[in-house]
């Protein structure tokens, strides 16, 4: 039951954040003043796709709310990060973001991390 | 001379939002992690459980500050590509295992050390290089 809800937290993590990038590029700019997190609220009620990133978020959230009800908190979290590989991909594949040699080892490296953190 | 101090302000207002995030993210997880053991029925698909679950002060504070924590990492992923946002922000990976370790006392061993200076190792290589590759979409018009 607990790497169904890893699953799930996963999936619906990688979904989220490639909406949300996605359209956060096309929005512009945020910043997080209270005038700032206002003009975000707008600019999500206005956009489909960042919705359906957030109802993602949604997902990924109660399966993380339910898997550290009966799991430590220190496996939980780097579980999560199961997601990384996957999205770094889609990062490059999806959004066309260029991925250097030092990010590439800086993204491998925290993932071997994360691999042994949660091992 | 200019444009090297305006990417400076850039990258400090990059590095402001990442902070800010990283501790409502600390905050809320951990919340979340001990009020969720507190409550007695077992989570499963029925979506009832979960705002029963959201009743627990220690929840609801951690839903509190995840949800800040989202509009924050929106702004983040506004100002910085997701493959640097992706990285750095798995500091928290690490923060997150030591407030397990002191807080709800989980056991932590040498394993899961080694992997936490790995994290901090590869989040640090991927820091140093320039948060934004992709030209913005306005510029291109």
């Amino acid at each position: 039951m607990k790497w169904v809800l890893v699953a799930v937290m996963v999936f619906a993590t990688v979904l989220s954040d490639l909406l949300q990038s996605h359209e956060m590029k096309r929005a512009g700019e945020q910043s997080v003043s209270a005038r700032g997190l206002a003009r975000l609220l707008h600019v999500i009620a206005q956009r489909r796709l960042l919705i359906l990133g957030i109802a993602c978020n949604a997902v990924s959230f109660f399966a993380f709310m339910a898997l550290v009800q009966t799991e430590p908190l220190s496996f939980a979290v780097p579980a999560s990060a199961a997601s990384f590989v996957l999205e770094t991909l889609l990062a490059k594949f999806v959004l066309h973001e260029r991925i250097g040699a030092r990010r590439a080892m800086g993204a491998l490296a925290v993932l071997a991390g994360v691999v042994l953190v949660g091992g | 001379m200019t444009s090297l101090t305006a990417s400076s302000g850039a990258a400090l207002k990059t590095y402001s939002v990442l902070l800010v995030f990283l501790a409502l993210k600390a905050a809320g997880n951990a919340s979340m992690a001990w009020g969720m053991k507190q409550v007695p029925e077992r989570m499963s698909m029925n979506p009832a459980l979960y705002l029963r679950a959201m009743l627990n002060p220690f929840v609801a504070m951690g839903i509190a500050a995840l949800i800040l924590a989202l509009l924050t990492r929106m702004a983040l992923l506004s100002l910085a590509d997701l493959s640097f946002v992706l990285p750095v922000t798995a500091i928290g990976y690490v923060i997150a295992v030591f407030l397990g370790k002191v807080f709800l006392h989980e056991t932590v061993t040498h394993q899961r050390w080694l992997g936490t200076l790995l994290i901090f190792a590869g989040a640090a290589l991927v820091g140093s290089t320039s948060p934004d590759t992709t030209p913005s979409l306005e510029d291109s018009k």
